[in-house]
């Protein structure tokens, strides 16, 4: 009964994704604000029923019902409840699920929260968003339905990926998506400006939070997926340019683009139909990412079920929704009027760089992720492209982009004074050349490169708290008039210095981690002594040890540090009978910022067993360097200019001096 | 400065940007893919030692072998062809005799592989596609075989 209530619930939201699709348009033509109005309680309830479809499943899974085909196929009487819940995601009909979800959250949150938009784009706006939100209901419905039932209905289930069976799964998905689909607000309001004919600042700052929001989830996200990657895989690395991950790096690359564009244009009125075509883009690399992911082009563990029905059928939504706000971008860009030039000195003239940057790097990611799928469709030629091609591309590019954002936020609008701007950024500078200097001369020249890294991650750091120190008076004025001015500066100045220093922090972790980090590989006995970076591992023994559905081999390390016990790491491989399947659980043990990480390869007759042991300094960073730019993010959206939305349209454009 | 000008300037920066990241991916697609084949395409192609390539089959049945200090021998057949491997390192969780695997290395002069990298499927349920794909070409796959997969 419950899941063909979730399945009914979902029809139902089609339902009514079909009348806000349409309705709300031909009244937006004539006018008629009462069915205007329509289009925003639809978007309620179509949240409100797909909400009820998710529930309906989550019921399912949480009762271990076997007689839904799903809840067989990926779930087990035996897991945690946690895990129960989680495997609602985990597969790919309750994945999707999840994405439409989120979907019609947000469409539910323009149509709450978007009382001060101009009734006809509002109404555009939710109109587009129910277009998206009914190809993806039609998806789920005809090719991927999670409330499939099985007759006879099977005692036990399949048991859930035992890779998934992780924390990491309850977080990293639902982060993640809030990111990707939360760029499709970004798109619909690009597609209703293009439909309305009509953009200007206040535009701009409708979308600039939306955006923000994403971003923040989609920083998160990818820092979490990165990290569960980390500690999961048994490997050491936290990013591998596997094409699933480059499938959620690219909306991130180009919507942090579009975020910095979306200033320009609030600000300058300027680069209005280069954010047009970025809020296409953005979701665009969205749906590319979940065409990756979900059409099983590639097998990883994110592909959970290949079937080709459903690829192709992802690969008509791309098209229809790519293609189709691309070909309404050439045919109605023109009609919009143009926004004003500016002096290539100037702060627009720094975020165009960024734009200019970070666009051609995610063009890099878009190149070196999809030329092998092309190759191969046309020459039946395989190859892999791998960390190297990203390290010669993608790095570079984000070099010079990393070297020029200190100046950004430090050049003034309209025509800034770049000489000025070096002499403020001087004692930045400095620090970052003794960093190289004290670099090179304590760790010496193995690398040469190094060193100029942690030179720049450290001159991106003190350029961010150069701006904060400068408007703030810090060091010049009084410790009261500080700290007044510091409670007055806007909070997205602070968001913007955060951010950017976060950048510098995740760099600085993936310099040292990659250049100092230490490894060895060895088959290790009992009562054997291993070392490493001044660490000690003395190996104590295996032991078995029961979990709830699986059975463990835990190995046990006393961890010693100059002769001084630390700690005690136990590194385990689990047994999933279910599914006959091991994984491989590291055992972490942070030293400051740090870490230190055992995995166990295979036992071996003579009884000893292999360890992987890795000392990665530094290597928290990274992901605190994430944490540390999203907090900027929030930070950011909570300021009250962006909150309290767009109170005076384009008014301010009339006073703007001409070029 | 004029209006013309600022978009010239506008208009070169990106076209030197997009040059240099052009000039860039150019130099790497060279330098930095691997091509992927099957034991049958290496011994067929003639593919010139000391190519760095990937590798994908099956572990042969009776090839593997553990020696001293984790070094791995083993060979990855398509069925028609085999190609012997070794790999120092650990091995990953579902690297087993019979079952599907990837090796990425260098080709050694008397064909034998010299791996970097090991990869095997990671889930019971299915192998990763370049080996089905090999399996296919050699002839040696039954589509009953891919269905228990599903």
């Amino acid at each position: 009964m419950i899941p063909e209530l979730g399945h009914y619930a979902l029809v139902l939201a089609l339902g009514l994704g079909l009348i806000q699709s349409a309705a709300p348009v031909s009244a937006a033509r004539g006018g008629d604000s009462v069915l205007m109005r329509v289009a925003s309680s639809t978007a309620l309830m179509q949240f409100a029923f797909v909400a009820l479809s998710f529930l309906a499943l989550t019921f399912c899974y949480v009762t271990s019902d076997f007689s839904v085909a799903t809840v067989f196929e990926n779930s087990h009487s035996q897991m945690p409840l946690i895990y129960k819940i989680t495997s609602v995601w985990g597969n790919h009909e309750g994945s999707m699920l999840l994405w439409v979800l989120i979907l019609s959250l947000f469409g539910a949150l323009v149509a709450a929260f978007g009382s001060n938009l101009p009734a006809t784009l509002k109404t555009h706006v939710l109109a587009v968003q129910s277009w998206i939100a009914c190809a993806f209901y039609l998806f789920i419905l005809l090719t991927s339905n999670p409330f499939l039932r099985l007759a006879p209905a099977p005692f036990e289930g399949r048991d859930l990926n035992p890779i998934l069976q992780d924390p990491g799964l309850a977080i990293h998905p639902p982060l993640l998506y809030l990111g990707y689909v939360g760029f499709s607000i970004a798109f619909s309001f690009a597609i209703a400006a293009l439909i309305e004919g009509r953009i200007d600042a206040a535009w701009a700052r409708w979308v600039r939070p939306w955006t923000l929001a994403a971003w923040v989830f989609l920083t998160l996200g990818i820092a979490m997926g990165s990290y569960w990657a980390y500690y999961t895989l048994g490997w050491g690395g936290f990013w591998f340019w596997d094409p699933v991950e480059n499938a959620s790096l690219m909306p991130w690359l180009a919507g942090t683009a579009l975020l910095h564009s979306a200033v320009v244009m609030e600000k300058r009125n300027a680069l209005k139909i280069w954010t047009i075509l970025l809020a296409i883009l953005t979701f665009s690399l969205s749906l590319v990412g979940t065409f990756l992911v979900r059409s099983g082009v590639l097998t990883s563990v994110h592909t959970f079920a290949t079937d080709p029905t459903r690829g192709v059928f992802i690969l008509a939504i791309l098209v229809l929704f790519i293609g189709g706000g691309l070909t309404l971008f050439a045919w109605r860009a023109s009609t919009l009027k143009q926004g004003g030039l500016f002096a290539p000195i100037s702060r627009e003239g720094a975020l165009v760089f960024n734009n200019l940057f970070l666009t051609t790097a995610c063009l890099t990611v878009f190149v070196g992720t999809l030329y092998p799928l092309a190759l191969e469709a046309v020459t039946d030629e395989k190859i892999s492209v791998g960390a190297p091609f990203f390290n010669l591309t993608f790095g570079p590019l984000f070099v010079a982009l990393m070297f020029v954002i200190p100046f950004g936020p430090l050049l003034a609008w309209k025509r800034g004074d770049l000489l000025g701007v070096a002499q403020r950024l001087m004692t930045a500078f400095v620090i970052g050349i003794t960093a190289v200097a004290v670099t090179f001369a304590i760790k010496g020249s193995h690398s040469i490169l190094t060193p100029f890294g942690v030179g720049l991650a450290l001159f991106v750091m003190f350029g961010a708290l150069t701006d904060l120190v400068e408007r703030t008076g810090l060091f010049r004025l009084p410790f009261a008039t500080v700290r007044q001015r510091a409670t007055g500066l806007p909070r997205s100045t602070w968001g913007t210095a955060i951010a950017h220093f976060g950048v510098a922090v995740s760099m600085l972790g993936i310099i040292c981690a990659g250049t100092w980090g230490t490894e060895r590989i060895i088959a290790v006995k009992p009562a054997q002594t291993v070392s490493l970076s001044g660490y000690e591992f003395f190996f104590d023994g295996l032991v078995q040890r029961p979990g709830p559905n699986y059975n463990a081999l835990v190995a046990t390390f006393t961890v010693r540090s100059a002769g001084v016990p630390v700690g005690i790491m136990e590194p385990s491989k689990r047994s999933f009978s279910a599914r006959g399947m091991t994984t491989n659980e590291a055992a972490l043990m942070s030293r400051g910022l740090g870490q230190l990480y055992l995995s166990l390869g295979d036992s071996n007759n003579d009884g000893s067993i292999a360890v992987r042991i890795y000392y990665k300094p530094m290597v928290l960073l990274i992901w605190l360097g994430a944490v540390v730019m999203m907090l900027g993010g929030a930070l950011s959206l909570s300021d009250r200019r962006l909150r309290v939305g767009a109170p005076k349209p384009a008014a301010k454009s009339a006073l703007a001096p001409a070029e | 400065m004029t209006r013309k000008k600022r978009r010239l300037i506008l208009i070169g920066a990106s076209v030197g940007v997009l040059a240099v990241a052009t000039a860039l991916v150019l130099g790497a697609l060279r330098d930095s893919i691997v091509f992927f084949n099957s034991p049958t395409d290496v011994a067929e192609k003639s593919v010139s030692p000391g190519t760095r390539i990937r590798i994908g089959g099956l572990v042969k049945p009776g090839s593997l072998e553990r020696g001293d200090n984790l070094h791995v021998r083993f060979a990855v057949t398509d069925g028609k062809t085999d190609i012997s491997v070794h790999y120092h390192g650990i091995v990953p969780d579902l690297f087993r005799e019979g079952q599907g695997v990837v090796a990425e290395g260098k080709l050694e002069p008397g064909g034998t592989l010299a791996a970097d990298t090991v990869l095997a499927k990671h889930d019971e349920r299915y192998m990763p596609r370049e080996v089905v794909d090999a399996l296919k070409k050699a002839g040696r796959w039954q589509e009953d075989e891919g269905k228990i997969s599903r």
